[in-house]
């Protein structure tokens, strides 16, 4: 599955992400699963609210960390995100 | 968001121990249906004590702290609480992501409203079979219809629709038509539940355990499904364990990941501990969460390794399954410290071919005991015995 770049991405109403202060990390609640998440795979997530398309997310994060280069690694992460059903488009 | 909230969680948790990750509030033993493998104790009777409302918020608040964050509500038949929408609230106030683990019975599209209102999660809905006629025998009341009105209704009201079937031998035969009845539900996600022979399940399993073709069988069947609808519905399939060569990780190992707590406060590292003895399982009335997971007796007792006997002690899998699961190997072995027998390196592996044996042989007669159904009576006739 890849990414459509045209289209806004927001995150799946049928899962849940938040911050475990127990754990010290974001989370993705399901039913019956959970997954933990590191620290620049829950900055792109939460900027999957459906404002923003593939283009300005990756802006927006390399804005946010003073870097480039990051379009690769972001649509990796994002293709992976949509085939497990964490994120959608349109 | 991140580091905003300055608690130490290692201040409430022992050295070496892991926080607790998944509760089940077993809110209540009573229940409508019948069903021949219920997980409940026979002797369930015996406990009829049930925590009140400010009891289950404690618990709710306490295991929170503590780290718990996925919780199912449980039974018996969690509806039959009419405190239910009460707790519901409570946990999604505390961030709990919460599951209502029913058998759809007395569920109504008000109460689905009432209960998303309140902030439940998902609801997991329990299907017998997929013909009216076999469900409502399993189920020992007429319930086939309102399940499926109630699948459709949870979809409706935008849950993530859970549908679980426990899969044994009156019903392993329909694998084709469950699939897709699942498919025709729009389930997001089907658990098919291979029986675990504890409790109710043990008594009545000469005539639930398929033989290894039904279960061959109904495994492919099933893997092709799972292929057909990846990416649209997910499948949890709970392995039939008296059929592989391996134990189970049984609860991911001894109080590191699990907390359950009975009807009565009684607080259990799985859900059959409380047959184990000399445990002393603790109740929540007299301790708290934190106390009970670092420092009782029962949630040290399986702990890490130590407790270990071979050909455990020495195996080089022993870190991957934890010796299997301790209820069982009390259960077919007399001694809780042994291997699980499922595992074909136990000494005592031989009672799992015979139980095997003993049901094929069972399916083979023409005139088979009845199943004891999960009721009232049953369970003080057998509690007595």
């Amino acid at each position: 599955m890849a990414i459509n770049p045209d289209q806004l991405i927001k995150f799946s109403p049928m899962h849940r992400l938040q911050w475990e202060e127990v754990q010290q990390k974001d989370v993705i609640l399901y039913p019956e699963g959970m997954v933990e998440l590191n620290q620049s795979s829950a900055e792109i997530l939460k900027l999957c609210d459906g404002t923003r398309n593939l283009a300005q997310i990756v802006a927006d994060l390399e804005q946010k960390f003073s870097t480039s280069g990051l379009q690769h690694d972001i649509n990796a992460f994002l293709e992976v995100a949509l085939k497990n059903g964490w994120i959608q488009q349109n | 968001m991140a580091g905003s909230n300055k608690i130490n969680p290692s201040t409430t948790l022992r050295a070496g121990i892991t926080p607790p990750r998944w509760l089940l509030a077993e809110l209540t033993y009573a229940c409508p249906l019948q069903c021949p493998y219920c997980s409940n104790p026979i002797d369930y009777t015996k406990h009829q004590a049930e925590l009140d409302t400010e009891g289950w918020k404690r618990v709710l608040t306490e295991a929170r702290k503590m780290g718990a964050v996925q919780l199912g509500f449980s039974g018996g038949e969690p509806l039959t609480r009419k405190d239910l929408p009460e707790l519901v609230k409570h946990a999604r106030n505390l961030g709990y992501y919460s599951n209502l683990i029913t058998s759809g019975y007395g569920l109504t599209e008000e109460k689905i409203v009432e209960l998303k209102e309140a902030g439940l999660d998902h609801i997991q809905v329990s299907i017998q079979a997929s013909s009216q006629e076999l469900n409502d025998h399993i189920a020992g009341t007429a319930s086939f219809e309102h399940k499926k009105e109630v699948a459709h209704l949870v979809k409706k009201h935008g849950y993530p629709m859970v549908l679980c079937v426990v899969i044994h031998r009156e019903n392993i035969h329909q694998m084709p038509q469950i699939l897709e009845m699942a498919e025709e539900l729009g389930a997001d996600y089907l658990e098919l539940a291979n029986t675990q022979y504890y409790g109710w399940a043990h008594a009545n399993r000469d005539l639930l355990l398929p033989t290894k073709e039904q279960f061959v069988q109904a495994e492919q069947v099933a893997q092709a499904f799972k292929e057909k609808v990846a990416g649209k519905m997910k499948i949890y399939y709970v392995v039939p364990d008296f059929h592989e060569d391996r134990p189970k990780a049984c609860m991911n190992g001894w109080g590191t990941t699990f907390l359950t707590i009975a009807p009565d406060g009684v607080a259990l590292p799985c859900h059959s501990a409380r047959d184990l003895p000399g445990l002393d399982c603790p109740n929540v009335q007299d301790y708290s969460i934190e106390q009970i997971w670092n420092d009782s007796k029962a949630f040290n007792f399986f702990r890490g390794y130590e407790w270990m006997k071979e050909p455990c002690r020495s195996c080089d899998e022993k870190e991957k399954d934890f010796g299997g699961c301790r209820c069982q190997a009390y259960l077919l072995t007399g001694d809780m410290y042994s291997a699980d027998p499922v595992c074909s390196k136990s000494p005592d592996h031989a009672v799992i071919e015979l139980a095997v044996a003993s049901a094929r042989i069972s399916a083979l007669s023409d005139n088979e005991k009845p199943l004891i159904f999960r009721n009232s009576k049953n369970s003080q006739r057998l509690s007595k015995e």
